[in-house]
């Protein structure tokens, strides 16, 4: 072991030293060594004065400042002051400059350009608000500065106001215009999600999706939904689908979380990119109390994303009834041309009386086979509602009138039964064509 | 054709029906056709079914899908 070592270790074990020469010398040098140390402790030691005891030896304004400003970032943690916003200026370079203050004290605060990104918007003269930072010392001015890194005031101003400015700019561009708003297809083959792959909000719309058995694909588009990463894929995203093309309709959304954990969908690039979207979009944040930005912005809102899926989809009872109803309407329709056509053979046969009614037996006969056609159509045995099909008695039918001969008798079978009838001895409906 | 275009055929074709100037053959015409597409709709929903995908990007931009497994 070498000598210096062991001086600093006076109480080092003895038998480690060579010979007492050199323990002597080892203690000697730890005597020397305990003198001067109380000579610190006491300023009438002239022999060893501080720096700026005498004016002789004063420091420099550099070396007392910037001793300052290590002292002072060493005494303080980073850490949230509150007060109210005085003095607020922006500097050409781009940082913020302003005053904290409260009635009995100010302290000169500064955010750089580079950490401003982490503040929703530029603070109001007056407001009130806590902002985290680093209290430092500013050679260049002697005074105390205090570094802000976050900036929040009171009743979650600077969001309000961030949201305010952002919503204002996007309506200047006419974005958030009602009549910017695209009506939903009804059936959509192709529903795109934007959402995170592993989030509670894709489970719902699938889950939702599912239990309708609507008949359409779900195409799940991943993207980050909150962290600094999530405006960047979220437009991203947005632009695969455009790029892609095949999606009917786009979902865009994340499952209800915290307000900030929300601020990718208040972004503005992310609005912009929503609603430069290709094909009509559906907003499902799931946080019912804060309507985000792209909210406004998306062609429809959904308060959850299990509410984006029933409206972006129709069930397999939705689309049942709408082929009943439809098929109620071919019916009726068909059943309603037979009528009319019915209604003006009976007025032409009025009108003619009897004579030259070629026509109309043509077309009471063509009639009355269309009626016979409709009624081997299966939903069609309530079209022939009001027609009878006549019958020999053989039960052969009598489809034309030219089948019919004076004092013959026949059967009309009608909707609620069998008539049975005979044509008068005095000739027939003018089969003397 | 998909359902919503046959549903849009059918669409037009209950208007037609439902207007006073339809001549008989052609209303039945068309509603033959209508009978035919609301028989091939209902078929289409009777094993209607939800699917799963994914979009990807490849390698040289382009994009596509494919299935994934519904946990």
């Amino acid at each position: 072991m070498s000598p210096r070592r062991a001086a600093r270790r006076p109480s080092a074990e003895p038998d480690l030293f060579a010979s007492d020469a050199e323990r002597a010398e080892v203690e000697e040098r730890a005597r020397v060594a305990e003198r001067r140390r109380p000579a610190h402790r006491e300023p009438d030691v002239s022999y060893d004065s501080y720096p700026g005891e005498t004016a002789r030896s004063a420091v420099s304004v550099s070396v007392l400042t910037q001793t300052a400003r290590d002292v002072v970032e060493g005494a303080f943690i980073p850490l949230w002051v509150r007060g109210e916003i005085t003095d607020f200026k922006t500097h050409r370079n781009g940082n913020w400059y302003f005053c904290l203050r409260d009635r009995a004290a100010q302290l000169r605060c500064v955010v750089w350009s580079r950490d401003k990104r982490a503040i929703p918007a530029e603070p109001d003269e007056g407001m009130q608000v806590a902002a985290f930072g680093r209290l430092t010392v500013y050679p260049a001015r002697g005074e105390m500065q205090f570094s802000v890194l976050r900036l929040e005031a009171e009743g979650d101003g600077l969001r309000r106001k961030a949201l305010e400015i952002t919503r204002a700019r996007l309506e200047a561009d006419g974005l958030l215009a009602p009549e910017r708003k695209r009506p939903l297809p009804r059936f959509p083959r192709v529903v795109a999600v934007i959402t995170s792959p592993d989030g509670a909000a894709l489970h719902d719309i699938i889950a939702v999706t599912q239990r309708r058995a609507a008949n359409v694909r779900l195409v799940v588009v991943p993207s980050a939904v909150q962290g600094d990463s999530a405006p960047a894929e979220l437009c991203y995203a947005l632009d695969q689908v455009n790029r892609w093309g095949g999606a009917d309709i786009v979902i865009i959304g994340r499952g209800g979380g915290a307000r900030e954990d929300l601020s990718a969908f208040n972004n503005e690039r992310v609005a912009r990119a929503l609603a430069a979207c290709g094909v009509p979009t559906i907003s499902a944040v799931g946080h019912e109390i804060d309507i985000s930005i792209c909210d406004l912005v998306a062609d429809h809102r959904a308060p959850t994303p299990s509410a984006a899926a029933a409206a972006a989809t129709r069930s397999r009872e939705e689309l049942e009834t709408e082929l009943r109803k439809i098929s109620i309407r071919v019916s009726s329709g068909a059943r309603h041309a037979l009528r009319d056509t019915a209604d003006r053979l009976r007025h032409l046969g009025r009108d003619v009386a009897g004579a030259g009614t070629y026509q109309v037996t043509r077309r009471r006969a063509s009639l009355q086979e269309t009626a016979g056609r409709l009624h081997a159509l299966s939903p069609l045995a309530t079209l022939a509602r009001g027609y009878a099909v006549a019958r020999r008695m053989d039960g052969t039918t009598l489809a034309s009138a030219s089948s019919f001969e004076p004092g013959m008798p026949f059967e009309l079978t009608l909707r609620d039964g069998v008539v049975r009838a005979r044509v008068p001895h005095d000739g027939t409906t003018g089969s003397d064509s | 054709m998909n359902f919503e275009e046959r549903l849009a055929r059918l669409e037009r074709i209950a208007s037609e029906l439902e207007s006073d100037e339809v001549e008989l053959s052609r209303a039945l015409a068309l509603f033959e056709e209508g009978v035919e597409h609301l028989r091939l709709a209902s078929a289409e929903l009777a094993d209607a079914e939800a699917k799963l995908e994914q979009l990807v990007e490849r390698a040289d931009g382009t994009l596509g899908v494919i299935d994934i497994d519904d946990e």
